[in-house]
């Protein structure tokens, strides 16, 4: 049944058990995203190491869809502890792969349960949601670069 | 189609036959049950035919040349406005077609705002509107508020999602009330006499947005007494791309144009122009002349049912959906719960479960609605809301589409529980 492919019990778990989940300090830069077509929101807080080049932590809270929860959810697992490089090239795989109306699979090595997610991009409409919290990561984490007057040839493109 | 006061199980076999893309199996696997009208209605085969028949006769440029195609293109063009006109109880002369109701919207509040104008909208003026506005009736107004140094002022909503007529009080400052004739939300309608007293007792402009009420209820721009008037074709089973101001005879002669260029001058000089009368002064550039022959056919579509039958059946509908989600504890309906206070559409959340997520099964079901803030979003924050379910009605839906509605809301709970 298409329901269950798109709703992966990964990403039911993520949902009703969102893992880092809530505000934390201290933070290097916090962004607030919306995705204005269905009023979704999210706040991110990012945190990186002194010397700029890691990623310590990522804190959020928001209201939205199962969706754009547990990929906000997966994308804290995955990217806390990656260096900048590192999680920007998993922002780009995992954009990649909900960008592709169904014709990327996801690498599960990058991905982890981020592959789950590749059922949504059949959904143009919940493309969006997906991407809520891995965009507001990006940005939040050029910002806590900038901040710290780092500057990032990853953090420069806009996805 | 058949024309009788009330619409039997016949009857309403015979609309949906006229409807081909309500047969359409969905990729769940399920026919279609389409309700989201309120965003779009379906067109019918009458209203394809009359557009294809006009292509393929009379096409031609209209209020221009002199041969016998733009002769045809201009009388189907007139005829069609008279049509659409009569639907909405205004003269010919009071409508003025627009690409939609948000381009009648902004229309309105330009020339409104325009210093020819001897009425016009200046600093220290008030405009109202409401709580309960689609961002088309209320960003227009913000933004003429903002050129011109007008405050913006509106009526609250209250806890059961009606117009709070208390939460304000008019002076002699308000040059303009906006207000929908009936909420995309809540269902409920605004009590327009009393508003229109309220309005005149200092002077001021009516906007009446009828995008909810023209396609499910009969309406007469005229016996309303409102100064202008918006709704949209694709709304009430016409096409795209084509909408309506209706603005009170007197009034509209009064103002100055919008857009300009060709067709809506009298005299043109490399100095100045001066206007044609209305309504060609406000339609600048070619019209949307086989849209007009469209949304005339589905007009005389929905008149041949008869819209007391339209708005009678749409009714049980909306009563058979308060009561079949009524009975669901995990949703709370937006706006009355009564279906003698309310209409079409039916706006819910449904607790632990995001719309999206509702929306989505449903989808799954073959159960097409609306979900999100639908163009409402001070509303939906009013009730302290993000997003909402939306189910909306028209003449073809039935009461089978209604049990697969509360069905799938109780497997979207079951899913997510």
């Amino acid at each position: 049944m298409r329901l269950e492919q798109m709703y992966q019990d990964v990403i039911l778990d993520h949902y009703k058990h969102p893992h880092h989940r809530g505000l934390r300090e201290p933070f290097g830069a916090e962004v607030f995203h919306v995705n204005p077509t269905c009023g979704d929101e999210v706040t991110l807080r990012v945190t990186l190491s002194d010397d700029g080049q890691q990623v310590t932590d990522i804190s959020y809270d928001g209201q939205g869809c199962s969706i754009s929860q547990a990929a906000t959810s997966v994308l804290a697992d995955l990217v806390i502890g990656q260096t900048i490089t590192e999680a920007m090239a998993t922002v780009a795989a995992f954009n990649d792969m909900v960008s592709s109306r169904g014709t990327v699979e996801g690498d599960e090595d990058v991905l982890g349960d981020g592959i789950a997610f590749a059922g949504v991009s059949k959904y143009p409409a919940r493309v969006k949601c997906a991407l809520l919290g891995w965009l507001a990561f990006k940005t939040a984490a050029a910002e806590a670069a900038a901040s710290m007057g780092q500057s990032h040839p990853e953090l420069q493109e806009e996805p | 189609m058949t024309v009788s006061l009330e619409l039997d199980a016949t009857d309403l076999d015979g609309v949906r036959a006229d409807f081909p893309i309500l047969n359409r199996v969905m990729r769940g696997g399920k026919q279609l049950a389409y309700l989201d009208s309120g965003a779009t209605s379906q067109k019918p085969l009458q209203v394809l035919d009359a557009e294809r028949q006009f292509l393929t006769t009379s096409n031609g440029a209209v209020h221009r040349g002199a041969h016998q195609l733009m002769e045809e293109a201009t009388d189907a063009f007139e005829a069609g406005r008279a049509d659409i006109a009569a639907f909405v109880g205004a003269g010919p002369d009071e409508l003025v077609f627009t690409k939609n109701a948000t381009e009648a919207l902004n229309m309105v509040s330009y020339v409104l705002g325009d210093d020819r104008f001897r009425n016009a909208v200046g600093p220290g003026d008030v405009i109202v509107t409401t709580e309960l506005e689609h961002h088309a009736n209320l960003i227009p107004w913000q933004e003429l508020a903002r050129r011109t140094g007008a405050t913006l002022r509106w009526y609250g909503v209250t806890d059961d999602g009606h117009l709070d007529l208390d939460s304000l009080a008019l002076d002699e400052r308000v040059k303009v009330v906006a207000f929908s004739h009936h909420s995309n939300v809540t269902g409920t309608g605004a009590p327009v006499a009393e508003l229109v007293r309220r309005a005149k007792d200092v002077g001021a402009m009516t906007v009446l947005d009828a995008c909810q009420s023209v396609p499910h209820q009969p309406v007469d721009f005229q016996m309303l007494d409102v100064d202008f008037a918006a709704f949209s074709g694709h709304k009430m089973l016409g096409p795209t791309g084509i909408g309506a101001l209706y603005g009170r005879a007197g009034l509209l002669a009064e103002l100055p144009p919008f857009l300009t260029g060709g067709s809506m001058i009298e005299t043109v000089t490399m100095d100045a122009a001066t206007y044609a009368a209305p309504p060609q002064r406000f339609e600048a550039g070619t019209q949307m002349i086989s849209q007009v022959v469209g949304l005339a056919a589905a007009a005389r579509y929905l008149s041949t049912i008869g819209m007391s039958a339209i708005a009678a059946h749409e009714h049980r509908l909306v009563a058979a959906t308060l009561e079949g989600l009524s009975a669901i504890p995990e949703v709370r309906i937006i706006g009355p719960t009564d279906p003698a206070l309310r209409r079409s559409p039916v706006a819910f959340v449904v607790d632990g479960v995001h719309a999206h997520d509702v929306g989505q099964v449903l989808d799954d079901d073959g159960v097409a609605v609306r979900v999100g803030h639908h163009c409402a979003a001070p509303l939906h924050r009013r009730f302290g809301l993000a997003a909402t379910v939306r189910a909306s009605f028209a003449v073809y839906n039935t009461g089978d589409e209604v049990d697969r509605l509360i069905a799938g809301v109780r497997r979207a709970i079951g899913f997510f529980a």
